[in-house]
């Protein structure tokens, strides 16, 4: 057995590519939920149910979308030009830093200056933090993976410092949470009686206009060119260094806003439970999208529809909702494994 | 009874024909030369004998015996060596552990290289092989290495040699001792398939010539009978017209290069004290073996380096923003040495490649990519220089050597350079494109551009130079008006053997 390589991969393959890799981990999932003694089939519709059956359940699905479609455009932006930021999850507790630092008192200013100014300020955090990672790479060769991914830890532990000590509320009855965000800082809901709240129209924007400076502009392509072939790019007077810093403020910065996003949306306050991974999941959101930034906003509210149902299902029936994670999981890997397959050709025997 | 015999071979990758029903023996104490343009099918040929390939048709035989297809192993055992064009020598290892490495049984603890030692002592007399058994492999030049590779072959029994393009890397005077050696090798009964497409070496060495063309086998002649133009004829289908050279009268100085040094860095040798001008309708050739310092030279020249000491004058001005995008402005076209991985990038659209280093230049206000544009454009630049493609948003990477060093010629020559930095620019092309890439640069020096011709390909510098440099150790010699000096001397020069003051003397 060996692989041969499509001269050009099918436009209707990679698009049907995540679609396929779904119905895959449903097929595989189902064995799991057999195994766990349901049956498939009620288990999948209460799945379904509990995602989008209801007015509550979509909103539920969206609010758990917002902060997926940012760290999604994170990984995917970074990811673009190669450079692996597995640090969103850090950035986006810098984010949320930087709203709480700004959002709590210092100052009070209109909600339509003060929530603009929260989110810059949550993107100037998520960049910030992640300069270390970007000078340590493009001055001493210091791989990013590993700078990104263990910054991460020496965040939380930040945060969990800051919320036992100095930022504590001494309103919150010995809870390790910091001050609410004012009011003219919080994010408006959308729909009544629910948590969606303004920032999905927020990352709905961000995916436009990171669509927009991909496709259109000069940074798009300079982008694209770097992840591509650094030798080429360089002989093209493209300066590596320079696009990956670009790349790195978009990332940062986006995980940032994921920051912000949850602290005046959806939280009201910076906990150290803000983010139940979604720096990770965004990772999988942008890899399930082939990283486009559109694709990102379909992939994010599909892994969301999954964990929210996942809570419902495991309610009704009696599965732990770990199942989402399987199911995530094997997405994953079929959409690897499928995009391999769109571009080379298995060839049995020799 | 034939050493090695090819019969009725068929091979098609797709719709395309790589080999068709091609026949041929080599006998024994024999050098056959295949003869072919790039793609003619020599390398499908080569790689079906050496089981990389199954054929669709036909089947080889080795002294009668039927090779099994698909198994290099067979082929090794059946006494078939083969010396690639880019060598596979581990550099980390000495010239001893290479040659044996492979050959030993795995479940052998200790590896017998005192018996390997004497082997290799043994062969290396016979053939006049000279080298030393225990030098690390990263220490020796190119025509050393190509030695290991024979010897490797060698150290396995192999009775049928195949040499693919042996002379493209060697000097002049490492061809005439590689040429010795062969011979001797015959003497010896040893049986050679010797795969060039340059038609002088294959004239002085090869007992018989097979040529290729289009995977087939489109004639065999023996070698007392043929000549340089016949060949050339078959190897082609049409009669050849290599571009005329022409000499013009000169303008003003485009590149002055004063006192300019560089430091080595990875992968490129240190430049030394460099001067050098280049003026208007004039093209300077740049001779020298790979290595010897071209790649820093480029790099200065194509705002990739800056030099660390010295003057680097361009139209004139001293150049103090060393930045691809300002050349290209300024008027200076730049053809890399590495043209799939440097000068395009595969993965993008035709059109996408045709902005390169003019991406900022040619954008809206310097930041939007005006695409309308540069789809025209890339649609009137595959027109004028035929560039064979699906059309503009065709991916780049479908495209083939000779398409894509037109894509490249057509992205510089198309904004009326006055300075052009050829790299290697007809390196591993076909006839056909060849000389459409040289009648390019001809014709842009009659428009009035200076040229600097990097090339390791003597024939190629005398054909197209006003004069010759030469480039050894990073320190350049020349130039010399391309009359004075002959391909011998230029030779001897690339190998450090001859210092110009003495040329002058002479």
């Amino acid at each position: 057995m060996r692989l041969k390589t499509r001269r050009d991969a099918p436009v209707w393959l990679i698009a049907l590519l995540p679609i396929l890799s779904i119905g895959v981990a449903f097929i595989i999932g189902a064995f799991f939920i057999i195994w766990a003694g349901e049956s498939p089939i009620t288990a999948y519709i209460a799945l379904i149910k509990g995602s989008l059956g209801s007015t509550f359940a979509i909103t539920e699905s969206l609010a758990r979308a917002t902060p997926l479609i940012f760290t999604g455009l994170a990984a995917a932006v970074a990811f673009r030009a190669k450079f692996w930021n597995i640090g969103a999850e850090g950035q986006l507790y810098c984010g949320a830093m930087a709203a709480t630092l700004v959002g709590t008192g210092v100052i009070d200013l209109p909600a339509p200056i003060m929530i603009p100014m929260l989110f810059i300020a949550g993107a100037l955090g998520g960049c910030l933090i992640l300069l270390v990672p970007v000078v340590l790479k493009t001055h001493m060769k210091v791989d990013e993976v590993v700078t990104t991914l263990l910054l991460n830890f020496v965040i939380l532990l930040f945060v969990n410092m800051l919320l036992e000590g100095p930022w504590k509320d001494p309103m919150a009855m010995g809870w390790p949470q910091a001050a609410r965000i004012i009011d003219n800082g919080v994010l408006p809901t959308i729909v009544a009686k629910s948590r969606l709240h303004f920032g999905i129209i927020i990352a709905l924007v961000m995916s436009v206009v990171m669509w927009a400076i991909l496709r259109f502009t000069v940074w798009g392509y300079e982008i694209r060119a770097v992840g591509y072939n650094q030798q080429a790019s360089t002989f093209f007077g493209i300066s590596i260094n320079k696009s990956v810093l670009m790349v790195a403020l978009f990332s940062g910065g986006l995980a940032g806003m994921a920051g912000v996003s949850e602290v005046a949306g959806l939280k009201g306050y910076l906990t150290l439970t803000l983010s139940p991974g979604f720096g990770y999941t965004g990772i999988a959101v942008a890899m399930l999208a082939q990283l486009h930034p559109i694709g990102v906003i379909v992939s994010a509210i599909f892994l969301a529809s999954i964990y929210v149902g996942a809570d419902a299902m495991s309610r009704t029936v009696n599965i732990p909702n770990y199942i989402a994670d399987i199911l995530v999981a094997i997405s994953l890997l079929s959409v690897l494994v499928g995009a391999m397959l769109a571009r080379f050709r298995i060839v049995w025997g020799k | 009874m034939k050493k090695l015999q090819f019969s009725k071979i068929c091979k098609n990758f797709g719709s395309v024909v790589a080999n068709d029903n091609i026949s041929l023996s080599l006998g024994e104490g024999e050098i056959l030369s295949v003869l072919g343009e790039n793609g003619a099918g020599k390398t499908t040929l080569m790689n079906i004998l050496f089981g990389h390939y199954i054929s669709d048709k036909g089947f080889i035989e080795v002294e009668g015996q039927r090779l099994t297809p698909g198994s290099t192993r067979a082929s090794l055992d059946a006494g078939i060596g083969m010396v690639h064009q880019h060598f596979t020598l581990a550099d980390n290892l000495t010239v001893l552990e290479n040659i044996i490495l492979g050959t030993e049984p795995l479940t052998r603890l200790w590896s017998q290289k005192k018996q390997a030692y004497k082997k290799l002592k043994a062969l290396s007399k016979r053939f006049g092989l000279l080298i030393n058994p225990d030098a690390k492999v990263a220490d020796l030049t190119v025509g050393e290495k190509q030695r290991v590779e024979i010897i490797k072959a060698l150290y396995r029994d192999a009775s049928i040699l195949i040499l693919d393009e042996p002379t493209a890397v060697l000097t002049p005077q490492e061809t005439t001792q590689l040429f010795k050696v062969l011979k001797e090798m015959v003497n010896a009964g040893l049986s050679i398939m010797f795969i060039s497409h340059k038609l002088h070496e294959i004239l002085e060495i090869s007992d018989r010539i097979v040529v290729l063309r289009d995977g087939k086998l489109v004639g065999e002649v023996v070698t007392k009978d043929a000549s340089k133009e016949s060949l050339a004829e078959m190897m082609v289908g049409h009669t050849v017209t290599r571009p005329a050279y022409e000499k013009l009268k000169i303008g003003k100085a485009v590149v002055e290069f004063n006192n300019v040094c560089l430091n080595a860095s990875e992968g490129s040798t240190a430049l030394s004290n460099i001067n050098l001008k280049i003026h208007e309708k004039e093209i300077i050739g740049l001779a020298g073996v790979a290595g010897n310092g071209q790649a820093g030279l480029a790099s200065i020249l194509q705002g990739l380096a800056c030099p660390s000491s010295g003057e680097f004058k361009l139209f004139g001005e001293s150049l103090v923003k060393y930045d691809p995008c300002f050349l290209t402005e300024s008027g200076v076209a730049r053809i890399p040495e590495d043209r799939t991985n440097e000068g395009i990038i595969g993965e993008m659209e035709l059109w996408e490649n045709f902005l390169g280093e003019q991406l900022r230049s040619k954008a809206k206000s310097g930041f939007i990519i005006d695409k309308k544009q540069a789809v025209s454009n890339a649609e009137k630049l595959i027109q004028e220089y035929d560039i064979r493609c699906e059309g503009p948003f065709a991916s780049t990477r479908l495209l083939s050597g000779g398409n894509i060093q037109k894509l490249i010629l057509a992205r510089s020559l198309s904004n009326n350079p006055r300075f052009i930095i050829a790299n290697k620019p007809a390196r591993g092309l076909d006839e056909g494109a060849i000389s459409f890439v040289q009648q390019q640069i001809i014709d842009a020096k009659t428009q009035g551009a200076g040229v600097l011709l990097i090339s390791e390909d003597l024939d190629e510098i005398f054909e197209l130079s006003d004069r010759i440099a030469v480039i050894f150790e990073g320190k350049l010699q020349g130039p010399f008006d391309s009359n004075t000096v002959n391909i011998n001397q230029v030779g001897l020069m690339m190998s450090g053997e001859v210092k110009a003051e003495s040329l002058h003397e002479a």
